[in-house]
């Protein structure tokens, strides 16, 4: 027993010092970290920016790195969770010592990460966070996505002005500062053009019966229901909508954006219509060269939390080169001059409140795919 | 009117899938005195060996009554021997300490399947194969029902019919009743009560299998983390209805899932997990037998 104890204090102790060694910045090198949802509830938000971050980071080295310099990307799993989110950052900063910070996806796990970011003055760039409240939580914290009051009032003014919808209900995820946040900008929005939310219901995310509140939503007789969730939740949503003969079209935001939608909601969630930051179909000749990379090295067609994934990292790069120095003061101020950078999801400026503004576009779910309906800007 | 009846027969289908659960709890406890918090975790196993098995076997393009019934054997009896396995491992070498030792066992071997399940799944969330779907759905005026939930409540009935069954009317079903009478008696008479009770356990865990499959396919969404909150629900029923009890449990599984779909109908749906555990307090504190449990007087 004690050799046994002994034996597996050795390894440890001996696999402490690999990592430790390991993580030791090379004098060639600019090290960044990547914090993403790899596993868990929302496992392809986190597998997508990745794959669009190491894309781009790729495509920077392929061209001679930043100063001469290779840039290396950290990525931690978070498994869909705020407190893991937060533990990866603080390593990420004390013990790999990166020098800026890519993500979260879920506005939720980025308002756990920034805070620790901020005391330790590392940029961080979230690729798709879009509840304000992140980037207000201090100067080194930047996006390069629109944020939720855009995005809610995309949808209702879609809904009021494009379908001719008067009365709709809606059904948030109480657990989600991104859903919640949605919903509210989106009442704001659409009975401010005079539409009536005839019932407001929520769940939390991790249920899987939604029945009595698509019962109650049933029985207001809406013309539509907007679902501001993520794609686990809202398969199921939209199947059990269909059983209990709901016939209306579902609306959503970019948390819709996974192929895991259709797999889980099969046929029912046709017809239904969400916003996201850019379309595939979108014939720019950067976008299309985008598409055509992202297909050659993942074998799929990229979706958004992919492009703005490939994004931010191209933003932090552009960044990273016109800093006067490596420092996190250089590194900020330079993040907060980017202005009309090409982007794969549009133009990016950087404003002063360091949040992007861009168009954002509407995409109905067909059996063929996710199909481009039109733009809506700013 | 037609809302109300709506929320009804939501309410018996959440209710009946608490149930396929809460038997099985209540089963191992009766035997046992055990509460079995790895039951929750071995409903989920059950859904998860459905799944691979309906992608091996290439079931799931079209339906078929057949290819679910196999699925459903192959994940009962997987279910089964990891039932055996864990009482024979993590329980039997406890059956003489202290309960509350045995009780921290069970916590344990609930995390212990949590995490490897994560480790082997990925803890993403899985698309259970359409296995089996009635095409289109009975409307009663507006009152819609999915020929799928009749279908899935009726296996319920079935099997916790074949379970009154043993229970009540086979030569091992007696020696079952009689372990859970008094453990140290039942030996005395000559009833081998280790594979009693690994018996009981393979029968529990049997059902919960079963469970995974149907739940999997009625919520086609599964992932390993997807036995905790049914768990924890089946867990209140089994308390609402008086544990030990067959009778209660299904009973209190289907007041646990009409309160439950009440609350949500008409008042605020965040209150659904706290009213549950609302249930469970006041059950506690007012009826701690529940409503079918036996009085037992405690021997000293």
């Amino acid at each position: 027993m004690k050799r046994c104890a002994i034996c597996f204090l050795s390894v440890f102790l001996s696999l402490f010092f690999s990592c430790t060694q390991k993580s030791s910045t090379n004098q060639n090198e600019i090290v960044i970290g990547e914090v993403g949802s790899m596993t868990g509830s929302e496992a392809t938000f986190g597998v997508a920016t990745h794959r669009g971050i190491e894309l781009a980071v790729s495509q920077i080295n392929a061209k001679g790195g930043i100063k001469g310099k290779t840039l290396r990307v950290i990525s931690l799993d978070d498994q869909g969770k705020p407190d893991e989110a937060a533990t990866a950052t603080m390593r990420l900063i004390t013990q790999n010592k990166v020098i800026a910070i890519l993500g979260e996806v879920a506005s939720s796990r980025s308002i756990a990460m920034a805070p620790i970011a901020q005391t330790h003055k590392v940029p961080m760039i979230s690729p798709s966070s879009t509840n304000p409240k992140v980037t207000e939580i201090g100067s080194h914290i930047f996006r390069v996505c629109f944020i939720d009051p855009f995005q809610g009032s995309v949808m209702a003014q879609f809904a009021k002005d494009s379908l001719k919808l008067d009365k709709v209900a809606i059904l948030r995820d109480v657990r989600n500062d991104y859903s919640v946040g949605l919903a509210d900008y989106f009442t704001k929005t659409f009975t401010a053009k005079k539409g009536k939310i005839v019932l407001d219901q929520s769940y939390s995310a991790g249920d899987i019966d939604f029945k009595s509140q698509l019962t109650a939503i049933r029985a207001q007789k809406p013309q539509a229901i907007f679902v501001p969730g993520y794609y686990t939740e809202v398969g199921l949503i939209a199947r059990q909508a269909k059983e209990l003969g709901i016939k209306v079209p579902l609306l959503g935001g970019d948390g819709w954006d996974s192929p895991k939608l259709t797999e889980i909601a099969g046929s029912a969630i046709h017809g239904s219509y969400f916003s996201n930051h850019y379309s595939t179909e979108d014939q720019a000749l950067h976008v299309q060269a985008f598409i055509k990379d992202f297909k050659d090295a993942y074998g799929v067609t990229p979706d958004g939390l992919a492009a703005l994934g490939y994004d931010a990292a191209k933003v932090l790069a552009a960044a990273l080169e016109r800093a006067s120095e490596l420092n996190s003061e250089e590194i900020t101020r330079a993040i907060a001059q980017t202005s009309n950078f090409q982007g794969v999801t549009g133009n990016i400026t950087i404003d002063a409140n360091r949040n992007t503004v861009k168009s954002a576009v509407v995409l109905k779910v067909a059996a063929t795919g996710f199909k481009y309906l039109e733009t809506i800007r700013p | 009117m037609t809302e109300f009846i709506q929320h009804l027969i939501n309410g018996l289908s959440v209710g009946s899938m608490y149930a396929l659960i809460a038997i099985g709890y209540t089963l191992v406890f009766g035997v046992l005195q055990l509460i079995n918090f790895a039951h929750g975790e071995i409903f989920m196993l059950g859904a998860f060996v459905g799944m691979y098995s309906a992608l091996f076997f290439g079931f799931g393009q079209t339906s078929s009554l057949l290819g679910l019934f196999l699925v459903l054997t192959l994940s009962m009896l997987v279910c089964a021997g990891v039932g055996y396995v864990i009482e024979r491992f993590a329980y039997r070498p406890l059956r003489k300490a202290p309960r509350i030792n045995v009780l921290i066992t069970a916590v344990g071997v609930s995390m212990f399947l949590q995490f490897t399940g994560q480790l082997f799944f990925g803890s993403d969330p899985k698309f259970f194969p359409q296995i089996y779907s009635p095409a289109g759905y009975w409307s009663v005026g507006s009152v819609q029902l999915n020929p799928l939930q009749f279908f899935v409540l009726g296996i319920s009935l079935c099997l916790m019919m074949a379970l009154h069954r043993l229970v009540f009317h086979t030569r091992m079903g007696r020696a079952m009743r009689a372990v859970s009478f008094n453990h140290d008696l039942a030996s005395l008479m000559g009833i081998p009560t280790n594979r009693v009770i690994s018996y009981t356990f393979m029968v529990g865990s049997a059902l919960a299998g079963a469970a995974g499959v149907l739940v999997g396919l009625t919520y086609p969404k599964i992932e390993p983390l997807m036995g905790v909150m049914p768990g924890l629900k089946a867990f209140v029923a089994v308390v609402l209805g008086g544990v030990g009890s067959i009778l209660g449990a299904v009973v209190g599984s289907l007041i646990l899932g009409l309160a439950e779909e009440f609350v949500v109908g008409y008042w605020a749906p965040t209150y659904r997990d706290a009213l549950s555990f609302g249930i469970l307090i006041l059950i506690l504190l007012i009826k701690p037998r529940g409503l079918f449990g036996k009085i037992q007087i405690e021997k000293v």
